[in-house]
Parts: C-alpha cells; sequence; structure tokens
C-alpha cells in the first residue's frame, strides 16, 4: 500500500501534474458555483450543448491550425452561449430540441472536419481524447494554469458580488425584474462565464464529460441541504474533493481522469441521494 | 390621489396583441380585483403596469411619482414550477424583496434585515424563517412570497392569483391578511384572481376584463346586469 501512495506522490514531482490538480480543482469549483444556478433554472442543457460546440470549434482550430486553439474556441463558444440562452426560453416548446440539434450538427461538423483534413496520424486518438479527456495523465501549461486562475477569479468575484442577485434571478426572474434587477444581464453574464469554464475545462475532462462537473455537484448538494446557501457551499466542496480524489486514484490506478472523476461525482450522487431520503424519513 | 391609470391601452407581447381597450384609475388606499376569463390578459396587463412589458399602445401613467424611485411597488407573481422544489430558506427568500432598493449595494444590512423580520412577522411567519421553502405548506410559501412583496414595496402591491391552490381555510386567511394590509397599514392593493366572489367581499374595485369588460366599484358591480348574469 505504502507504495501505491509515495509512487503516486512521486508524480507531483512534475510541474504539468501539479498544473493539472490545481486547474482541475479550479475549474471544478467554478463549474459547481455556476451550476447550482443552471440547474436550479432548469438550464442544465446549456453546459451541455456548449460542450458539444467547443468540440466543433475546437475541430476547426485544429484543422485551420491555428497558433492557440483558444483563440477560435472561445469566442464561438461564448457566442453560442448567449444563442442558447435565448433559443432556450424564446421558443418554449422546442427549445430543447433546437439545441440538441446544435449540438449535434456541431459534433458532426468537428468529426468530419478532423477527418476531412487530418492534422495528425492518429485521428481517433485526437477525437477520443478531445471527447473524453486525456486516457493518460493529463499535461497542461503555466498558460493554461494562469488562464484557469484567471477565470477562477472572475467567477467567484462575480458571484461574490452578484451573489444576492443570482439568488433572485434564479429563485424568480419576474419578481427580480419587478424589483429593477437586470434578470437578462446576470442570465448573459453567467452563460459567458460557464462558457469560458467549459472551453478550459475541455482539456481536463473531455467536452462529452464536462457537463458533469456543472450539474452532478448542485444536485448532490440539493437533495440534503435545504438553502441556497448551504447548496452553493457543499457543492464546492464537493466538486473539488471529487475532482482531487478521482484525479489521485487516476494516477495510482492508471485510469482516464474524466472518467474517474464523473464516476467518483455519480457515487457521491448516490450517496447524497441516499442520505437525503434517510432525513425525511 | 391615482396612482396608476391607463387610458386606451393595448397589451400584448413578442408582438401579438392580446387586448386592447383597457381603461381604469387606481387611487392610494384602493383594493382593486381583476379578473376574467383564461387567457384574457390579466398577467400581461400587471407586467404591463409593472413596466415589464411594453404596452403596444396607449399608456400607463403613474402619479404621485411612483415610478420615480424603486421600492414603492411590491409585485406577487404566480407560484412557478422551478420554485417548488427549491432550496431556499424563508428568509433568504424575504431579505431578496430589498434588493430594488439597494442600487448597487451588494450585501445585505441590518436594514435589510429589520425589513425583512417586519414582514415576516406581520405575516405570522417569523417562526419558519430558518425552514425551507420547499417543505412548506401551499398557503405558508404564498405567505412567504407576500411576504417578499411586503418588503420590496411601501404602499402598492401587485398580486397575481395569491390564493391559487390553496385550501379554503387558507383562502380565508390570506383574504384576511390582505384586508388588514389594505385597512390597517394603508397599502393599495391590485389583485388578479379567478374566484371573483370571494374578491369581491373585500374589494372597493372591479376590473372585468375580456368579453363584458367592466370598470369601477364593488357596489357598482354587483349593481350591474354583468354580475347578475
Amino acid at each position: 500500500m505504502p507504495e501505491i501512495i509515495s509512487s503516486t506522490l512521486s508524480y507531483f514531482a512534475f510541474p504539468f501534474v501539479r498544473y493539472a490538480l490545481i486547474c482541475g480543482v479550479l475549474l471544478s469549483l467554478c463549474s459547481a458555483l455556476l451550476g447550482t444556478s443552471l440547474v436550479l433554472k432548469r438550464f442544465s442543457f446549456i453546459g451541455d450543448g456548449l460542450s458539444h460546440v467547443a468540440f466543433g470549434a475546437l475541430a476547426i482550430a485544429t484543422v485551420l491550425r491555428v497558433f492557440n486553439n483558444l483563440i477560435i474556441v472561445l469566442p464561438v463558444t461564448i457566442l453560442c452561449a448567449v444563442l442558447l440562452l435565448r433559443l432556450g426560453r424564446s421558443v418554449r416548446i422546442k427549445g430543447d430540441a433546437a439545441i440538441a440539434i446544435i449540438s449535434v450538427t456541431a459534433l458532426a461538423a468537428g468529426y468530419l472536419l478532423l477527418n476531412l483534413f487530418p492534422v495528425s496520424a492518429n485521428v481517433s486518438g485526437d477525437v477520443c481524447s478531445s471527447l473524453f479527456g486525456s486516457t493518460r495523465i493529463i499535461s497542461l501549461s503555466l498558460t493554461d494554469t494562469l488562464l484557469s486562475v484567471g477565470i477562477t477569479l472572475v467567477t467567484v468575484l462575480f458571484f461574490i458580488f452578484f451573489y444576492n442577485r443570482i439568488f433572485a434571478v434564479t429563485f424568480d426572474e419576474n419578481f427580480a425584474a419587478s424589483a429593477g434587477i437586470k434578470a437578462g444581464a446576470v442570465n448573459v453574464a453567467m452563460s459567458m462565464i460557464i462558457a469560458v469554464v467549459i472551453v478550459l475545462a475541455m482539456n481536463l475532462v473531455g467536452s462529452l464529460l464536462i457537463s458533469a462537473l456543472v450539474v452532478f455537484p448542485a444536485l448532490s448538494a440539493m437533495r440534503v441541504y435545504k438553502s441556497f446557501k448551504s447548496v452553493t457551499i457543499c457543492a464546492i466542496i464537493l466538486s473539488a474533493a471529487c475532482y482531487v480524489t478521482g484525479f489521485l486514484i487516476s494516477i495510482a490506478a492508471d485510469t482516464p481522469v474524466g472518467a474517474t472523476v464523473v464516476i467518483i461525482q455519480a457515487l457521491v450522487f448516490v450517496i447524497f441521494m441516499a442520505v437525503g431520503r434517510l432525513r425525511k424519513a | 390621489m391615482e396612482l396608476i391609470s391607463c387610458k386606451n391601452l393595448t397589451i400584448g407581447y413578442d408582438g401579438r396583441k392580446v387586448l386592447s381597450g383597457i381603461d381604469f384609475t387606481v387611487c392610494k388606499g384602493d383594493y382593486l380585483c381583476i379578473f376574467g376569463e383564461n387567457g384574457a390578459g390579466k398577467t400581461t396587463l400587471m407586467k404591463t403596469i409593472l413596466g415589464l412589458l411594453p404596452p403596444v399602445s396607449g399608456t400607463v401613467i403613474y402619479g404621485d411619482g411612483l415610478m420615480a424611485r424603486p421600492g414603492r411597488i411590491g409585485y406577487m407573481p404566480q407560484q412557478s414550477l422551478i420554485q417548488r422544489d427549491f432550496p431556499a430558506s424563508v428568509s433568504e427568500i424575504v431579505l431578496s424583496g430589498n434588493l430594488g432598493k439597494m442600487s448597487w449595494k451588494p450585501f445585505y444590512g441590518p436594514g435589510e434585515r429589520k425589513r425583512a423580520e417586519a414582514a415576516m412577522s406581520k405575516l405570522g411567519i417569523l417562526s419558519l424563517k430558518k425552514r425551507s421553502y420547499r417543505e412548506l405548506s401551499g398557503g405558508q410559501q404564498q405567505r412567504v412570497l407576500l411576504a417578499r412583496a411586503l418588503c420590496a414595496a411601501e404602499e402598492l402591491l401587485l398580486l397575481d392569483e395569491p390564493v391559487s391552490g390553496l385550501d379554503p381555510a387558507a383562502t380565508d386567511e390570506l383574504y384576511r391578511t390582505l384586508l388588514s394590509l389594505n385597512r390597517d397599514s394603508d397599502i393599495t392593493i391590485i389583485m388578479i384572481t379567478h374566484d371573483p366572489e370571494a374578491a369581491l367581499r373585500n374589494a372597493s374595485h372591479v376590473l372585468r376584463i375580456g368579453d363584458a369588460a367592466f370598470f369601477g366599484t364593488t357596489a357598482a358591480y354587483t349593481a350591474s346586469q354583468l354580475y347578475r348574469r
């Protein structure tokens, strides 16, 4: 047993392993913060739709061989975030179907592009890792880490200063608007931030799995806690703890990080559901 | 003193006209009941009065500087599906009624807490303040939303079907609360209702929209042909 621990710890001698841990914890924290409000507003689909769009944009960026993928992926995903928000509410009945159409089209277009204009010898390997995250240890640069620190600062500051308004808009948009809160602006700001978080977190857990980081912590916390504040705090802690646990297990057991973290999130959800049931009984 | 007057107002949303030719005035201290068939445009009218929807044509005129500063109007929308299982404590919800008055202040101060406590005790839900909204009964939930509206408003409450989904006892109690707010605290009330009979007992004025439109005092309405039909 100690051997596993010491060999796991030895990985932390590499800076990119430390970066992956730091980025993961920070981005899990951000997605849990935003996820609480998105889940409560029934906007979880935005996270899912955006991650697919981000995959499509990534494919375009890869094919175009731009210097830094983010130059294309970030603006496209942010734009789609605002668009999806509009679609989700204005076309009430068919909103979810419209989003499904955008999602699958982006996925298909991305895969098609990568196959038509292959940039490396191993297209399916590339696709697999952008959909599900790296199969082995993630390598992240200092730039990636700094970007993650930046967006975390933005998210946390936004959340602290607008906390009460975010609550009001999440609980009751009509009332919030009648009290003079710019509900539309709060929604747009939140979906733009979630777009950036999703793009950055895509490197870590892959685009198909990222929405788990958005929805699971909030859903688990809601089973047990009963006020908005306690749900938010619990979601942040759960999200960070699940990432750290999943990350360590993936190094020790040599499993893909993204999938490991998501399975842990799912297990935690089942546990919290059971605790919630027991409390009610 | 006239607080709100609508002259030949046409309302609608998304560019669609819902109802036209609306005329009525609300004075300080009035208790106005709005009714009409489903889809007649009651909620659209209320949102137009609040400035959440622009009028299609005509204007809403606000007297006494009603819209000049926030914090004079409290709105109690219909409960949404989202709220039924929302994890929020009663005090979190009632406190949020203060936000309109806070301009850019990010956090609640002692003043806001005091207002929230006062609103909760007025509605008899102070003992529930730590409880979770989703665990309350329908009547208690409506009281929480009413307390939030009270926190937002000093003189005018707009209520959209406040008794929907309540049992007769809870309905009676809520009507009694509204009447005492109107009579004892001098709060003007505009209320949409499904249940004209009960509302007519308390309201001072009636606005009926859709077919057989009517606006006037409750006494004039009950004496009219419309009521007897």
